[in-house]
């Protein structure tokens, strides 16, 4: 490589950074908007779900089971006086879920014997639906607990679940979500970045006389890979910039490690941006191509949403050619739980394999040649 | 290395291309040479195969048979060697639009090895040499045409190479950068030791060039110096004039003479080919005056021998007495773009069955100007009526009236023919029997019947163009905006397109016409020649070129008038800032 040809080429794309704006709006503004829309948007936690509390016979005991629901902040609960205006406030979609204590509730509570709590919830939101279920379930032990105390008497439960919750005990979605995001995002962002700007030479026809030039192809390739490396890293950075400052995840892990692992992962990206360019000379399916091929597989397939573990093995397979996984599982752990390096190792062996692949493959299938 | 020895040396080559599952013959068979201090052009209409030559000249494409040497390389054993050492310039120079034009020669300074130390000297001489000294901060995009293929050539020349080669560096390029152009590559063959191989669409240009290769449909045609080709032709080309006859008239009816082998309406006349041996005929009322041959007769003569003779023009008929119907009627138009006033004031008068031609350099407002006449774009200011319809107030209406065919056709090339008629048809709410029988009139006068059902992507540029011309007539506009119309098809089918135009303007259709092509504009019944915005000059072609009549140029051609008016204008104009 001839330093005076690779800087040259550099200092080129740098200018062209500079004055064009839409590269720049590719890297920052994009995955600012990006991690805004799906950071508020995507969220895995129930928060005031609307709920109907229909007590046919109001007691003290009704009401004392009720508080529970009242001070959570995961329900917005009304009072119906009977079950059928609970009825149709559920299937015109007012509530999610009626919690209906029948008016022998108080009776057979009080007799000691069992007492049925009634639980509808709309199953079309399943998540919901199951939130709902597990903190009835919840309710009813304290309640239970409550009335024993009341009693003067101690509950007696054969087994105890005593449960912590590792790296993320509040159990904000947001703390594995937003890391997640930040892989899907910068997987598009990286592509599109040298995806668009070498389909542009091809359009506008510098191409050819770059081509036709005393450089060669590593030159060619080196000069578009570093200067849009250190943009895409300037992009990561006001990612983590957000992670931390707006959506208030925790940085457990090293700083130093987490960029080291970005600067492989957006080699990936890269790479695989370039590789599309080489196949569409034309910036319009050079994009079509670096969305359907980066974003869709990293949104669906790198576990940031969907558990890799149930999904059916030939795409559990699939998952593994797919860099955001490995960044995916990388972010996640350096976020919340820290320098885990038997992990990161692993993940980071295997974005190292994939970036090599995608940039042998691009100097591979390019040539000095237009046909 | 022997100092004549040839610098680029093709054997017979060929090279096809697979388009659709179909191999098209790009280059069939081609050899020649390039030898140090000449000037070789390449010259053919579009799709002759230049550029095709241009890059298998470059180690860009390989070629399937046959061998090309560049500067002693093999470009099958070694294009990176060709690429070191070759000047080459793409057609779409690869000039980076958001750089200057210092931060461009930088760029190729570094990607050909220039020592530091070395190029203060050489920027300052290709600077000089191309005129750009003041430039040097300015971006890229901000040249116009000629300045941005004047960079081209800078950059391509900032390693001086022993062999240059440019393709079709004049392209769309306004008369005065082309003659800037060519003086710039005169003055570097005239050093002795550069060969340069150019490829040009325009036939006057290859007085310029020291050999010329006839380019078409892939082969060499012929090619010797250009005063060989004109020398075959002596004796055989004339000057009509008739005293009460516009030159189109003279030209209809010279062409239904076939002792003519052609006819291109000029100045106050027709000039005209015989064809071999054959003898001036008595034509009554009508002139002749032998003038000198040039190129174009040759090559006129060369593709006549290769596809037989067209039918004449189609006899102009008038429909109906002369009117003085006013068509296009405009006052005071004004258009800007931001801070930029693109077009400052114009005012014309076009009336019925006239042919208008709108003329000036690359970034003189002619587009501009077009597209506010088609009601495409709204003007800042002015008064601007079509057929009488107040084109801002009812723009659709106008439309309804007009015909647009633009320089790139504009037509769905994954639709056949009778698709794109059908659409166009469709698009203009024709209907029923009146559908039906505009198609077939589309079919008959545009002989396309044969490709019926060929896509429009697959017909010949000839064809695309009577299909464009069908598409923007379907529904029977009587006035019709051609944007560039001939730009890069070759002189044959130029000259059919001409004869279809004039036969129209003779129904009664008025026209109005952009071009580049100088001679072109003598087609044209007015004129305006456009510059920076205004209006420099109107008038008939001879008006025009009387203006820029001197005491040395006693007869000017239009392209001289052009570059005059031009040049006074913008020396005025920068005298004033």
């Amino acid at each position: 490589m001839n330093r005076q040809r690779l800087r040259g080429l550099i200092r080129k794309e740098a200018l062209q950074i500079l004055r064009d704006p839409s590269s720049i709006a590719i890297a920052f503004i994009m995955p600012f908007v990006l991690l805004l829309l799906f950071g508020y948007g995507v969220s895995l936690d129930a928060r005031h779900v609307p709920i109907a509390l229909v007590a046919a016979h109001p007691t003290a005991q009704t009401s004392g089971f009720f508080s529970g629901f009242q001070q959570s902040p995961y329900f917005r609960p009304r009072a119906y006086a009977d079950i059928g205006a609970a009825r149709q406030a559920l299937m015109s979609g007012r509530v999610d879920a009626i919690i209906w204590l029948r008016s022998d509730f108080t009776r057979r509570a009080l007799s000691g014997g069992s007492a049925p709590i009634g639980v509808i919830a709309n199953g079309v939101n399943a998540n919901n639906a199951r939130i709902i279920e597990g903190y009835v379930q919840g309710v009813w032990a304290s309640w239970l607990a409550a009335q024993a105390r009341e009693r003067g008497e101690s509950l007696v439960v054969p087994v105890d679940v005593r449960s912590r919750v590792w790296f993320n005990p509040a159990l904000r979605s947001h703390d594995y979500l937003v890391p997640g995001l930040i892989a899907v995002v910068m997987t598009l962002i990286g592509a599109l970045l040298t995806a668009l700007v070498v389909a542009r030479e091809w359009e506008r026809g510098t191409m050819e006389a770059l081509i036709a030039s005393p450089a060669t192809i590593a030159e060619i390739l080196v000069g578009k890979l570093v200067p849009y490396f250190f943009l895409g890293m300037g992009g990561m950075g006001l990612t983590v910039v957000m992670a931390v400052v707006v959506f208030a995840v925790p940085l457990v892990g090293s700083l130093w490690v987490l960029f080291l692992c970005a600067a492989l992962f957006l080699l990936t990206a890269l790479g695989m941006g370039l590789l599309i360019s080489t196949i569409a000379r034309n910036q319009f399916v050079a994009g079509m191509i670096a969305l359907v091929t980066t974003y869709l597989p990293a949104f669906i397939l790198s576990g940031f949403i969907f558990d890799i573990h149930s999904m059916p093995w030939p795409i559990r397979i699939l998952t593994h050619i797919i860099a955001a996984r490995y960044f995916v599982s990388t972010l996640q752990t350096l976020f919340l739980a820290g320098d885990v390096w038997p992990v990161i190792a692993r993940n980071m062996a295997a974005l190292a394999v994939i970036a090599v692949f995608f940039l042998v493959a691009v100097a591979r299938i390019s040539h000095k040649r237009l046909d | 290395m022997d100092a004549n020895a040839p610098l680029l040396d093709l054997q017979d080559v060929r090279k096809t291309f697979r388009a659709r599952g179909v191999r098209v013959t790009a280059v069939a068979g081609v050899s020649f040479m390039v030898r140090p201090g000449t000037i070789t052009g390449l010259l053919g209409p579009d799709g002759a195969g230049k550029t095709t030559l241009m890059r298998l000249c470059a180690g860009l494409l390989l070629p399937d048979a046959g061998r090309v040497v560049a500067l002693g390389f093999d470009s099958r054993e070694n294009a990176g060697g060709i690429q070191q050492s070759v000047g080459y310039m793409p057609q779409r120079f690869g000039l980076y639009e958001d750089l200057t034009v210092q931060e461009n020669l930088d760029l190729y300074a570094d990607l050909h090895g220039v020592p530091k130390a070395a190029r203060t000297a050489r920027y300052g001489e290709l600077l000089r040499l191309t005129g750009l000294g003041p430039f040097g901060r300015r971006l890229a995009r901000d040249l116009s045409g000629g300045m941005k293929q004047k960079l081209g050539l800078a950059c391509t020349l900032i390693r001086p190479p022993r062999l240059l080669l440019l393709d079709e560096p004049t392209v769309g390029v306004d008369p005065i950068s082309r003659r800037e152009l060519w003086l710039i590559v005169s003055a570097l063959a005239a050093r002795g030791d550069t060969g340069i191989l150019i490829s040009t669409a325009y036939l006057d240009e290859a007085e310029r060039c020291g050999h010329v290769l006839l380019v078409h449909n892939g082969e060499i045609l012929d090619q010797g110096p250009p005063a060989a080709f004109r020398v075959r032709m002596t004796g055989r080309s004339f000057f009509a004039t008739a005293a009460a006859l516009p030159g189109r008239a003279i030209q209809a009816r010279i062409m239904s003479d076939a002792a003519f082998l052609d006819a291109v309406v000029q100045r106050d006349g027709v000039r005209v080919v015989m064809r071999p041996g054959a003898q001036l005929p008595a034509l009554p009322g009508i002139a002749f005056a032998p003038v000198p041959p040039r190129f174009e007769d040759a090559f006129v003569e060369r593709l006549r021998a290769a596809s037989p003779m067209p039918p004449a023009p189609p006899a102009a008929t008038p429909s109906g007495p002369a009117t003085s119907e006013v068509m296009v009627e405009v006052r005071d138009l004004r258009r800007s773009f931001g801070p930029f006033e693109a077009v400052r004031g114009i005012s014309l008068r076009v009336e019925r069955g006239r042919i208008f031609g709108l003329l000036g350099a690359n970034g003189a407002g002619k587009t501009t100007t077009f597209r506010m006449l088609c009601g495409l774009l709204p003007p800042s200011s002015g008064s601007l009526a079509v057929a009488g319809i107040d084109v801002r107030a009812a723009p659709a209406t106008a439309r309804s009236h007009m015909g647009y065919m633009s320089q790139r056709f504009s037509l769905y090339g994954d639709l056949s023919v009778t698709q794109n008629l059908a659409f166009f048809a469709a698009a203009y709410g024709l209907k029923g029997a009146r559908r039906r029988a505009r198609l077939r009139w589309a079919s008959d006068t545009f002989e396309l019947a044969p490709f019926w059902n060929t896509n429009a992507d697959d017909l010949a540029l000839g064809f695309k163009q009577r299909l464009a011309l069908s598409c923007a007539l379907i529904h029977e506009p009587k006035i019709l905006f051609l944007d560039e119309p001939t730009s890069g098809v070759d002189p044959l089918a130029r000259r059919e397109f001409w004869g279809r135009i004039n036969a129209l303007a003779a129904g009664g259709v008025t026209i109005m016409v952009t071009t580049h092509f100088m001679e072109e504009a003598e087609y044209c019944d007015d004129l305006v020649l456009m510059s920076l915005g205004s209006i420099l000059a109107a008038g008939t072609p001879a008006e025009i070129r009387a203006r820029s009549r001197t005491p040395e140029r006693p007869n000017p051609t239009m392209d001289d008038a052009f570059v005059a008016l031009i040049e006074a204008h913008e020396a005025q104009v920068r005298r004033a800032t």
